[in-house]
């Protein structure tokens, strides 16, 4: 037990010591908190838009002024035509074009209507679906108080809640998927170098040497990372409720064993992928540069896992991190408890025991 | 020269004999580019809404139905009571409930206005408060074609009454499919991670062998051996980006509407400023560990802050300062414009430059930092 | 008078507090057999590495071949081979692809590549695995293609740093007589070691002491001198009151 011990201190020390790997271990969620929690978005914000008033009347530039008005558009004003506006677009400075006809309070007054042209950067959807909605509330508002008469005698408000967010917290959306992004990453590679290195180095053949039964060495190896990435979700943690003003609102207990089962997932990744090449700069590109895309992406925190055609849904229940966000999810935003997340819960178990399984089979196999 | 001709046979010999490096490096990013975007999709459709009718009337059907046949939402419960509908929010089968108030129809006649409850799945992002808007909007539009609000004849004469008709028209995207939108980012974002990773990872591996110290004993010129490793990697990276592209058409349909030469300068420009991140990294790094995580930090947020998943139009000041610092983003705007837009050199050329001047900036002091002797 | 193709005066090395390398001051002639003995972490590979380009000396001052280790390490490089400890060969280029690309980078022609390289790999007796690649070799070859291909080029001095550890006497024995061979060839030979035996194959050898030079002579004056009969027991008398070891 004591040369355990001694084996685990090592192990903390080579961490420590390198500030590179520091910078992996800490820096990086830091950084990922601080992006996600105040840069990252999917608001439709700083909108450029080109105002072309073709009549210059009243009611165009009262339009006008409330678009201004809002936070959402910086606004120009030119007067082109169809052509330019294409080149207009082509050089990428502006996003939509509002156009108002020649006539435009003449047809009002004498037509009792008229028309608005909006046309849009389809190059987003998003953003321009986005931007055609704003503009159409921003008319509707004002055609609502400049014609009263067209407004309607029977009214139908909506009151929208937002549960569990009453301070539309706009970063809670990401922070589970920043949580479960940077453990899967971070503690899968670390574990799975820190493995293949020794093999490499020729070190590990002196441990398999050692009185320590070979599952031994490999635990002995894990453990480190172990308490390493629990502090790391420590960290993550603190800074989302101190830096970002989220609430814990289930039972934090619960929160860190479910990540603890996450972590150990991780592990046994990282232990399957060491046991599968001999090559740091192998085990590097498996972990990091192979499945950071995959990871972000079927996580299901930036693009909803609904959307996805069944194939990729399939192959996204077989990516751990997507499992955990659900239980964060459910747990620290939500405060549901262990009957809503048992589901999830064992099909981490499931996936653990898993990965160790063949892990520990393939060490074996090379130990022969 | 001469010494540069053996380096790039020394370096061509090496990387073709290593089958994992050449997998990563050609068949990762395609089968990635291949399968990852069909994944990114924003449309918001499918919206699980729990409906709490008090009203049971015929007015509280109508709404219902309007909402059923809109398209965007999935009606998957009818629940007595608010309590029951937040079962399904908590347990994650709905992302919105409607509460009808009871007497909604007759007290709408009677006091003029009605509050209905909508209670959004906040922590579902973007789907559930988009599903909210789309559903305030559903029950605005059946506010105004409520028959009692019809019955007013507008008044020409006397007032002016007028009713603003919007047209909307979408270019270069009409059918607003996102793959336009995330397709040339995904190659992007593929490229970045092979120049810049790749680079880093072969020099620093060269350093923890030994072999760049027997390097550093030969007459090779500082210059030499950097563009003999810089030139491989190029060449790799602009078979990929023209896999990329054969892929892009084969796979989505997506061909360029601009022009494919400026094209394939940019994305030259670019990989010599991605490669010149990779070597500049490796000159702070003494083993392969430390280069990984050092290129995946950086790399990690030139990503996030690049314009692929997110805006950089919404992100604050700041933020949009930082994201001007990577050459990421500037990659991915032309891209965008280029392939999407017909864009041309002149409506370019402020990102092309800042492309340059990283390329230039990275590979310089990548360059100085380099030390045959130490 | 001889050639001096290295003269060294005062050189130093200081890391911050730690000084590696302490006003050492020698010099060698050409077609020398040199050794430079010490234990580990005397300070021996720093040395070599100033001599050799690769390091900037803190004071002091040396030239190599002629050029200063100051100012001139392109030329020196230009003029000098290297044998590191580990070998650096590459491992996943094959014997001839090695030959050909140090051969090249010291501006060997492509023809005089392919004559000497058949002569060499003959020499060797490698070719039935002239195609197979370096890593492939067990550690004795690969040793002695290290050297033979330091030497490729024909230059004036060759620093070999440890080139036979981890190897077994007999290979040892002949990797000597293969230094012998270029010696005679008009090669200055520049052998860091810690084998003391190896040190009786020198024309002159140094020891270093904690970055310091206390020994500089042949091996017979210097066992005179210390009253014993291997170089061994000279060693263990001069390093006892070392401070340092270990690299």
């Amino acid at each position: 037990m004591k040369e355990f011990l001694v084996f685990v201190r090592k192990e903390f020390k080579q961490v420590f010591r390198d500030p590179r790997t520091l910078l992996i271990m800490f820096g990086l969620p830091v950084a990922q908190i601080v992006l996600f929690g105040f840069a990252l978005t999917s608001e439709v914000k700083n909108i450029d838009i080109l105002i072309v008033d073709n009549s210059k009347d009243v009611i165009s530039s009262q339009i006008t002024d409330k678009i201004k008005a809002t936070n959402y558009f910086i606004v120009q004003q030119k007067n082109i035509g169809g052509a330019d506006i294409d080149k207009t677009f082509k050089k990428g400075g502006v996003q939509a074009v509002l156009i108002y006809p020649v006539n435009f309070s003449s047809d009002l007054s004498h037509e009792g209507k008229a028309q608005i042209q909006i046309i849009t950067d389809g190059t987003d959807p998003n953003t321009a679906k986005t931007i055609g909605n704003y503009l159409t509330a921003i008319i509707n508002a004002y055609q609502q108080v400049k014609f009263p008469s067209a407004s309607i005698r029977y009214q139908i408000l909506t009151e929208p809640r937002m549960l569990y967010n009453e301070e539309d917290n706009g970063s809670m959306n990401f922070i589970p998927g920043v949580m479960a992004l940077i453990l899967m990453l971070v503690c899968t590679a670390l574990t799975s170098v820190s493995i293949v290195k020794e093999k490499e180095l020729g070190t590990m053949e002196i441990l398999l040497v050692s009185p320590f039964k070979p599952v031994m060495v490999l635990v002995a190896k894990a453990v480190p990372y172990f308490i390493l990435s629990l502090i790391n979700f420590t960290l993550i943690l603190l800074l989302s409720v101190f830096l970002l003003h989220i609430d814990v609102k289930g039972s934090i207990l619960l929160l860190y064993m479910e990540s603890a089962l996450f972590i150990l997932t991780c592990l046994s990744l990282g232990l399957l992928i060491s046991n599968s090449t001999n090559e740091q700069q192998t085990a590097l590109l498996i972990s990091m540069m192979g499945m950071m895309l995959p990871t972000i992406i079927f996580t299901g925190f930036i693009f909803p896992l609904e959307n996805m055609p069944w194939i990729l849904r399939t192959i996204s229940n077989v990516v751990p991190s997507k499992w955990y966000f659900l239980i964060i999810k459910s747990v620290m935003l939500k405060g549901l408890g262990f009957q809503y997340v048992w589901k999830e819960t064992l099909i981490l178990i499931l996936m653990t025991t898993v990965l160790l399984t063949i892990a520990l089979k393939k060490f074996k196999i090379r130990l022969q | 020269m001469r010494n540069l001709g053996f380096l790039l046979q020394k370096e061509f010999r090496q990387i073709f004999r290593d089958k994992t490096i050449l997998a990563m490096m050609l068949a990762l990013p395609i089968i990635q580019l291949m399968i990852l975007p069909w994944a990114m999709n924003l449309d918001i459709k499918n919206i699980n809404l729990s409906i709490v009718d008090n009203d049971h009337s015929s007015y509280s059907q109508q709404l219902i139905t309007k909402i059923g046949s809109s398209g965007y939402f999935r009606i998957i419960s009818a629940d007595g009571s608010y309590k029951e509908a937040l079962e399904h929010i908590e347990n994650g089968s709905s992302d919105l409930i409607m509460e009808l108030p009871s007497g909604f129809e007759r007290n709408l006649f009677r006091e003029g206005k009605q509050t209905i409850g909508i209670s959004v799945d906040a922590i579902n992002g973007s789907k559930a408060s988009i599903g909210g808007a789309y559903l305030s909007s559903v029950i605005s539009d059946f506010n105004v074609n409520l028959g009692i609000n019809q019955i007013k004849v507008p008044d020409y004469k006397t007032k002016p009454l007028g009713f603003i008709e919007i047209t909307f028209s979408t270019w270069y995207n009409p059918l607003a499919e996102y793959k336009y939108f995330f397709v040339p980012g995904v190659l992007v974002l593929l490229l970045t991670l092979i120049g810049g990773f790749m680079t880093a990872l072969n020099i620093v591996r060269e350093k923890e062998v030994g072999t760049i110290e027997q390097i550093n004993v030969t007459p090779i010129k500082k210059w030499e051996f950097i563009l003999g490793k810089l030139i491989p990697f190029w060449i790799i990276g602009m078979i990929v980006f023209s896999i990329g592209l054969l892929v892009i058409w084969a796979v989505y349909g997506i061909t360029s509407v601009g022009s494919l030469p400026l094209l394939y300068i940019v994305a030259g420009s670019y990989m010599i400023a991605l490669l010149g991140f990779g070597l500049l990294v490796s000159t702070f790094c003494e083993n392969q560990v430390q280069a990984m995580f050092v290129a995946f930090f950086f790399i990690l947020i030139f990503i996030l802050m690049s314009g692929l998943f997110t805006a950089v139009q919404s992100m604050p000041h700041w933020a949009r300062i930082i994201s001007g610092f990577t050459p990421v983003s500037h990659f991915i705007k032309i891209m965008r414009m280029i392939m999407l837009k017909g864009s041309g050199f002149s409506d370019i050329r402020i990102e092309l430059g800042y492309i340059l001047t990283f390329a230039l900036v990275l590979n310089a002091w990548a360059i100085w930092n380099y030390r045959k002797t130490s | 008078m001889e050639e001096k193709v290295i003269v060294c005066k005062g050189l130093t090395k200081q890391f911050g507090d730690f000084c590696a390398v302490d006003k050492i001051s020698f010099d060698v002639s050409k077609g020398e057999i040199f050794g430079f003995l010490g234990a580990n972490g005397a300070g021996k590979t720093t040395a070599m590495r100033i001599l050799c380009g690769l390091s900037y000396p803190s004071s002091g001052e040396a030239t190599v071949a002629g050029f200063s280790v100051r100012n001139q390490q392109e030329s020196i490089k230009k003029n000098i081979g290297y044998m590191s400890q580990k070998f650096s060969l590459y491992e996943n280029l094959s014997i001839l692809e090695n030959i050909e690309f140090f051969g090249g980078v010291y501006g060997v022609s492509r023809k005089d590549i392919k004559e000497r390289s058949d002569k060499l790999i003959q020499d060797l007796g490698l070719q039935k695995e002239a195609k197979k690649m370096v890593g492939g070799l067990p550690l004795g070859w690969k040793q002695k293609l290290a050297f033979s291909v330091s030497i490729f080029h024909r230059p004036k001095i060759v620093f070999l740093d440890e080139p036979t550890g981890g190897v077994d006497p007999v290979t040892r024995r002949q990797f000597w007589d293969m230094i012998y061979d270029a010696s005679a060839t008009g090669i200055t030979i520049f052998v860091t070691t810690h084998y003391m035996d190896e040190a009786e194959y020198c024309n002159r050898i140094s020891v270093m002491v904690d970055g310091k030079m206390e020994a500089l002579d042949s091996p017979a004056n210097l066992k005179k001198q210390y009253g014993t009969d291997s170089m061994e027991e000279v060693f263990y008398k001069l390093a006892r009151a070392a401070k340092r070891s270990g690299d």
